[in-house]
């Protein structure tokens, strides 16, 4: 039985196409991946994000605790910021990549991917146990308390003031929810309730995520397809999430980040703090940073009039198989076959040629800087 | 709704066929269409390729995926629409029209009584 959202009745409604993805029953699109891409891109999209995780960790040690388990420095977050970041095992390879978030004095919030939920908490767990200031620390899988959603595009700052009213209730003090800057998260009263809302997403375009209970999150939905209506919004799926995120370079857990994979490889070393002190994976990292990787992650565009290039395709340079595709697509944007995938750190110069293996013929492509797409 | 042409046969697998003397026109179903959404790429088979029915000659693409197209009718591929591989987006737009794929000159007529008729694909579709 796949679980299903608080907002599994809204999708119904709105004649959604509804897929597995990673055990829940989710929209893949509504009307067209299309459509709702370039909505996004020109105006606004609402996504239903209900099935990623929660954990709440806090107490004079959770700091401490998270700066040893996750690769960003979280020292540097104030109350009312977040971060993206990566959580490695000892052999520096990617458990999940998520966002951190410090609400207020030693309270952090995580938001994890909904397929790496149980993982995560198990890894987690294990951690704290060997945690040396464990009795300082308090960590909880909140998942199953939240539902959420994300509102993204251009336009939304136009309208999300008429959605969650109001100045914030929280440590982080702001008059209205889009005096939130990029990464700040409020809490935020709505309807009696108080939900979390931050200037965050995952498809390159300004806006909001705002996480609450299943009841609040409902009313947030309706509210700004109500309120969003008369700027262009609409519902979005998971397919126009992946192509958006796929045009940005973002990287999707499963595809471009594994426990195969270290934050090096994948190209966000940036999120990879090695002079924070100790933490899971930093020498191997480190090593990396200082001596090289043996795999690069890539970004191509296809220069071949051809089918779109697809996640697992083989990738070729030189005349020999050397990589294969992670993530794939038609890019609804530029209009072109775009993709990410790994390859020798020899093949990973932007502008250099590659070809794709499509259904056993080899049609060219070209290796460019991340992003793919730029606003 | 949609739009399934009474002069048409079709398969389980959503192609149409219109039969002109011995030649077969194949496309997608409208309903087809409407499940694939956004097709930005069509690939046919070679012109004088023999396939027998329900061999997999041409693939759609959408946005999200790629789908085979299995020929309804076994003979010899006696002509390709270009035109839908240069605009796919005439299989969204015109499934019964500008986004044919091939014509197919039958090999073995016989098999064309084994095909749906309009009443039993739109049973089929749950139309």
């Amino acid at each position: 039985m796949l679980k299903r959202t608080a907002l599994f009745s809204a999708h119904q409604n709105l004649g959604a196409r509804l897929i597995d993805f990673g055990g829940w029953e989710m929209p893949v699109q509504y009307t067209s991946i299309t459509d709702e891409h370039l909505a996004v891109r020109n105006a606004a999209g609402i996504f239903d994000i209900s099935h990623m995780g929660e954990v709440t960790v806090s107490g004079a040690g959770a700091a401490d605790f998270l700066n040893s388990i996750l690769t960003n420095d979280i020292r540097k977050l104030t109350p009312g910021i977040g971060q993206y970041t990566l959580m490695c095992n000892e052999r520096g390879t990617v458990i999940d990549d998520l966002y951190a978030y410090r609400l207020c004095g030693d309270v952090y919030f995580l938001i994890i991917n909904a397929s790496r939920i149980e993982a995560d908490v198990a890894w987690m767990q294990a951690q704290a146990v060997k945690f040396p200031r464990r009795s300082e620390l308090s960590l909880t899988d909140a998942s199953h308390n939240y539902a959420a959603v994300a509102v993204q595009g251009p336009r939304v700052k136009e309208f999300i003031n008429a959605v969650i009213p109001g100045a914030s209730i929280s440590a982080l003090r702001v008059n209205a929810v889009t005096d939130l800057k990029k990464n700040q998260i409020g809490g935020f009263k709505f309807e009696n309730q108080s939900v979390l809302v931050s200037r965050t997403g995952y498809t390159g375009e300004d806006g909001f995520e705002t996480v609450g209970s299943d009841d609040a999150i409902r009313h947030v939905w309706d509210k700004t397809l109500a309120a969003g209506a008369p700027f262009g919004v609409k519902p979005c799926g998971l397919g126009a999430r992946d192509t958006l995120r796929t045009e940005v370079c973002y990287p999707l857990y499963g595809h471009e980040l594994d426990e195969e994979t270290t934050p090096i490889e994948a190209g966000v070393g940036f999120f990879v703090s090695l002079d924070k002190g100790e933490f899971n994976g930093r020498s191997v990292l480190a090593e990396q940073k200082a001596s090289g990787v043996r795999k690069k992650l890539i970004a191509f565009k296809m220069t071949d009039k051809c089918a779109p290039p697809r996640p697992h395709y083989p990738i070729w340079a030189n005349g020999a198989s050397v990589g294969s595709v992670t993530s794939g697509t038609q890019s609804p944007s530029l209009n072109v076959g775009i993709g990410m995938g790994f390859v020798p750190p020899e093949f990973a110069k932007p502008d250099t040629t590659i070809e794709i293996e499509i259904r056993g013929k080899r049609f060219a492509a070209v290796v460019v800087q991340k992003p793919i797409y730029h606003r | 709704m949609s739009n399934i042409p009474s002069d048409l046969k079709y398969t389980k697998s959503h192609e149409w066929v219109r039969v002109s003397g011995d030649t077969a026109t194949v496309g997608i179903s409208d309903h087809a269409q409407g499940e694939l959404t956004d097709v930005v790429f069509v690939e046919l088979p070679e012109a004088g390729r023999k396939v027998k029915a329900g061999e997999a000659c041409a693939v759609v693409e959408s946005v999200k995926t790629a789908s085979d197209i299995y020929s309804p009718v076994s003979g010899e591929i006696v002509a390709l629409n270009q035109p839908v591989t240069d605009n796919p987006a005439l299989v969204n737009t015109e499934p019964y029209a500008g986004g044919w794929f091939f014509k197919i000159k039958l090999s073995n007529p016989a098999e064309l009584n084994a095909l749906l008729s309009p009443e039993d694909y739109k049973k089929q579709i749950g139309g």
